[in-house]
């Protein structure tokens, strides 16, 4: 199948939507373009697995290769693995859901729509690029399209955070220009460089110049993920974005930077990953706790949630870190586990937002009499964050630990004691702001006339609890899906270590 | 030649024009005139011969064939987008005679193939876009921003004649072709290429020779600005890039240290003063001083990728900035505001325009899909060729910073409030146009690699 169709079709969509007018049909095109995205991404999933089990090894599928700027050796290269899969998969789940819970979008619902839709398209082209300048290329479009979505519908301090947002995700983008740039000048083929992934990787860049380089990559796609120290956009960024881009922003836009952590920097780099993966777990240790406690502090839900994905990306990282089979396949499963599971928690503060127009814990109390389905929906979103078995974080943040503690030398196994530690962290601010908020006494009287969800949102919180309990009680359906993938990149890690 | 040629036909139309009895009414006289410069610039490309003329001092070869159609193109743009502003002007055949006049002197430079008919080119060039700059006629501010102009041209002009002459005494020749053979980098050739660097900084207004570009750029006309911006500084960056490349490329080792310096200048300070602006055009004005410092790291590279990127870039940025100006330009004419406090809700009541300026500032800030995105990652890859990163990382870093006030004029129009805002602003055919055209040029440049692979072609 060609994978420009996953391009093609937002692209499509977000044309559509220009040329209609009003609410209902810009939705209604929205939509039937994200559900079209679903089943392309779901067609893509099948076809994948049939690849495989057909006997097809090499390490990518489906691959495309147009030349683009031919001077230059630029080509529009595209294929997929099974890590770009479970990425696709997720974005496909995150953009419908988005759609679904912004149905009730009046103000300049035509230019909301689009934007959401052209997010969308970037996120695809990402994961899918094989080639370093068209993955460079989408990771800078899905970025100022959030700069207007927070800015025009957000809420709160609305303009300081996107710009807070933008710029360092644009500063976290000119780093790794910089480590593309060094990549590519100390690339040699025939004489010519080149920005092809797949033809960087088979070559043996030498250690200096990865360890000149893998910073810049490493930390400039690590913003994108809250990397400690530069994680400071992610709770602005978060509460102050309207529903469905807080959803996309944590739910796609951080996993961008794990992707390409993985994918990029370490892929590539192998050498300088190794050379350097102590500073990272501590960087990643540091992220996870401080995160943690930094979210037992907060009162509103939206920051909860936005510092807890500080500590959850956390995981991420250190799974990427620690260099195991085992903890990179955690590391991706982490993704797609905490993709699903922020975007249905921010769906549902979005519902509780719409209703009682506060996010205040203290101002909420006993939700659960008012409105059961959305209490139900916040407390699974709350029990998958703090890893409960059945849901996809303990499938995740579980094989993290696994794949750590195979490190036998005390540093990893002090990382992954203080790693596991922040888990009890979790359950108490979930716990608690649960407890309080659904649960409780009923703080507010007028809260008592409110309605429970819609159509379109228990269709959103539906499809992403069908994914957040199919991985938890399924998990070998993804980890078989990342194998083959992780394990290529395992032997190349091995290889340079040796 | 025949594209100078018919530029200087279009001059002596104007000039019986003017000097007829009747009057001619002020509209169908701009229609006329950018009938003739869309005929102008479509004519200049079946004009694809090489050769030199007049013993050597003029050449012609289809790199700058291009370059000339690149120009005619942005000024038969900045023609269509001042048809509002010139309608109600007295003197618009004395406009086009001025405007076409520095062009042709232009074209002379990009052709000339020895110092002093370079020099000569220049003068022609600088002189009537003094002239220019003072064309709002009731305005003091106007007539300021000409004497500054004149002011600092002359004293550029002296500093690159000074070079200029120096560089005779120590070589014995001023021909393009003949110098590299005579270069051999004693004090006397460096101070006199100095001398000569200081006189081009002046022209592109690169930081420390700025001082002069944002008090012109906000006295000036709106059509004069996007012109001394856009046309002006394309002009002599092509000239800076063939002579660098070619004549003085022996010097490489000197000019590069000299050029990261400028450049690295250029960008910090452009970047820091556009960040304080309120004004609309000075806006722009320091914008396109940090844009020149991108610029100068793409000749930096010393490769065929480094013309190449500088050539498309300034393509680019004719269509970006063009699409930026335009907007200012129509706004300032209708209701005669430039603040950017005036620009806060601007997309309620203008919506079109609003996403016409919104996508030109996302070209300068290098934000895909736009153009822009395409014309910077070049410029900076070759930079990056050369080696040094230190210089690519600032440059990158710097890009962030400029971002950052593209973003506040962005917020302005699409997330402020105000209990003013510009009322919708009436477009004519003929500015509409223009905006199609830079926006087709924003969008299609960048993704469709044409462009690039047409240029690259031009040097090998």
């Amino acid at each position: 199948m060609n994978l420009s169709l996953l391009i093609l079709v937002p692209l499509i969509t977000a044309v559509a939507i220009l040329l209609v007018k009003g609410l209902k049909q810009v939705r209604t095109i929205a939509l039937f373009g994200s559900a079209a995205q679903l089943i392309l991404a779901f067609v893509l999933f099948y076809f994948y697995r049939q690849e495989r089990a057909g006997g097809n090894t090499s390490n990518f599928l489906f691959e495309n290769n147009y030349t683009w700027y031919a001077p230059l050796n630029i080509n529009f290269h595209t294929g997929v693995d099974g890590i770009s899969i479970a990425m696709i998969l997720l974005t496909a789940f995150v953009v419908i859901a988005g759609v679904l819970v912004s149905w009730k979008m009046e103000k300049l619902s035509k230019e909301f729509f689009f934007l959401l839709i052209f997010l969308s398209l970037g996120a695809y082209g990402f994961f899918i690029a094989l080639d370093l300048f068209t993955l460079f290329f989408f990771l800078e479009v899905a970025v100022i399209p959030k700069f207007l979505l927070i800015g025009i519908w957000g809420s709160g301090n609305k303009e300081y955070s996107a710009m807070k947002l933008a710029l360092m995700l644009m500063g976290g983008s000119a780093l790794v220009f910089v480590g593309l740039a060094g990549l590519y000048f100390n690339t040699n083929i025939n004489g010519a460089h080149s920005f092809d992934l797949t033809q960087i990787a088979g070559m043996n860049i030498p250690l200096e110049v990865q360890k000149l380089f893998f910073p810049f990559a490493f930390i400039g796609f690590g913003i994108f993920t809250a990397l400690f120290p530069f994680h400071t956009w992610v709770p602005d960024g978060h509460s102050s974005a309207p529903t469905a881009a807080s959803m996309f922003l944590a739910g796609i836009s951080m996993k961008l930077g794990g992707y390409g952590c993985l994918r990029v920097a370490t892929y590539l780099m192998p050498g300088a990953a190794h050379e350097y993966s102590t500073i990272i777990i501590v960087l990643a240790c540091i992220a996870i706790l401080y995160g943690a406690f930094a979210t037992m502090m907060q009162t509103d839900l939206k920051y909860i949630n936005a510092y807890s994905s500080v500590s959850h990306c956390g995981f991420v990282l250190l799974g990427i870190g620690m260099l195991t089979k085992t903890a990179i396949d955690g590391a991706v499963m982490q993704m797609v586990s905490h993709g699903l599971m922020t975007a249905l928690f921010f769906a549902v503060i979005g519902m509780i937002y719409d209703r009682t127009h506060t996010r205040q814990v203290a101002q909420l109390g006993g939700l659960m009499k008012m409105m059961p389905f959305i209490s139900t929906v916040f407390v699974i979103a709350g029990l998958c964050s703090l890893g409960l078995p059945g849901f996809s974080g303990f499938v995740a943040e579980m094989t993290v630990f696994m794949g750590s503690w195979q490190k036998a030398d005390a540093f990893y196994r002090i990382a992954t004691i203080i790693a596991c530690a922040s888990i009890v962290v979790t359950a108490v601010y979930i716990l608690r702001s649960t407890g309080k908020a659904i649960m409780g006494p009923v703080v507010n009287n007028e809260h008592l006339s409110l309605g429970d969800a819609g159509w379109n949102e228990r269709l959103a919180a539906g499809l992403l609890i069908i994914g957040i309990v199919m991985i938890g009680i399924v998990p070998f359906l993804l980890k078989d899906l990342i194998n083959p993938a992780t394990q290529t990149m395992i032997q190349k890690i091995v290889a340079v270590i040796k | 030649m025949k594209q100078e040629l018919v530029i200087t036909l279009i001059i002596f139309i104007l000039l019986f024009v003017k000097l007829g009895k009747e009057a001619t009414k002020n509209e169908t006289l701009i229609n006329f005139v950018n009938i003739l410069l869309t005929l102008n610039l479509l004519s200049g490309f079946f004009f694809q011969q090489s050769g030199s003329l007049f013993g050597d001092m003029f050449r012609t070869s289809q790199l700058f064939t291009f370059e000339k159609n690149l120009l005619n193109l942005g000024t038969l743009i900045i023609s269509l987008q001042s048809y509002n502003w010139l309608r109600e002007h007295k003197h618009v055949p004395e406009f086009y005679i001025l405007l076409l006049s520095t062009l042709l002197g232009m074209f002379f430079m990009i052709s000339s193939n020895n110092l002093l008919m370079f020099y000569l080119a220049l003068e022609l060039s600088t002189i009537p876009l003094a002239a220019l700059a003072n064309f709002d006629l009731e305005k003091k501010r106007s007539s300021e921003a000409a004497f500054k102009m004149i002011i600092s041209s002359a004293f550029s002009s002296g500093l690159l004649l000074f070079g200029i002459s120096m560089l005779y005494g120590s070589t014995g020749t001023l021909s393009f072709i003949e110098l590299p053979a005579h270069l051999n980098g004693n004090p006397l050739q460096i101070f006199s290429f100095i001398l000569l660097i200081a006189g081009f900084g002046f022209k592109i207004s690169a930081v420390p020779f700025h001082l002069w570009t944002a008090d012109v750029y906000e006295g000036a006309p709106v059509a004069v600005t996007s012109y001394l911006s856009v046309i002006s500084k394309g002009a002599i960056l092509f000239v800076l890039v063939s002579v660098l490349y070619n004549a003085f490329a022996p010097l490489n080792e000197s000019w590069y240290n000299i050029l990261f310096l400028i450049s690295v200048l250029t960008m910090i300070i452009g970047n820091l003063f556009a960040l304080r602006q309120q004004n609309m055009k000075r806006f722009l004005a320091f914008s396109s001083i940090a844009q020149v410092g991108f610029i100068l790291i793409g000749i930096t590279g010393y490769s065929v990728a480094g013309s190449a990127s500088v050539i498309f870039f300034v393509l680019i940025y004719i269509f970006s900035n063009l699409a930026a100006f335009g907007v200012i330009n129509l706004v300032s004419a209708v209701t005669g505001r430039e603040s950017l406090n005036d620009y806060k809700g601007f997309y309620k009541n203008n919506r079109g325009l609003s996403w016409v300026l919104a996508i030109a500032l996302f070209s300068l800030g290098g934000i895909p899909p736009t153009a822009g995105f395409f014309g910077k990652f070049f410029l900076l890859l070759a930079g990056a060729g050369r080696g040094n990163y230190l210089l690519i990382t600032i440059a990158a870093l710097n890009m962030v910073i400029s971002l950052y006030y593209y973003l506040k004029v962005i917020k302005a129009i699409f997330m402020d409030t105000n209990d003013d805002p510009i009322e919708p602003v009436k477009t004519g055919w003929s500015p509409r146009l223009a905006m199609i055209i830079c926006i087709a040029g924003i969008i299609i440049t960048g993704l469709a690699s044409g462009a690039y692979n047409y240029i690259y072609s031009l040097f090998s």
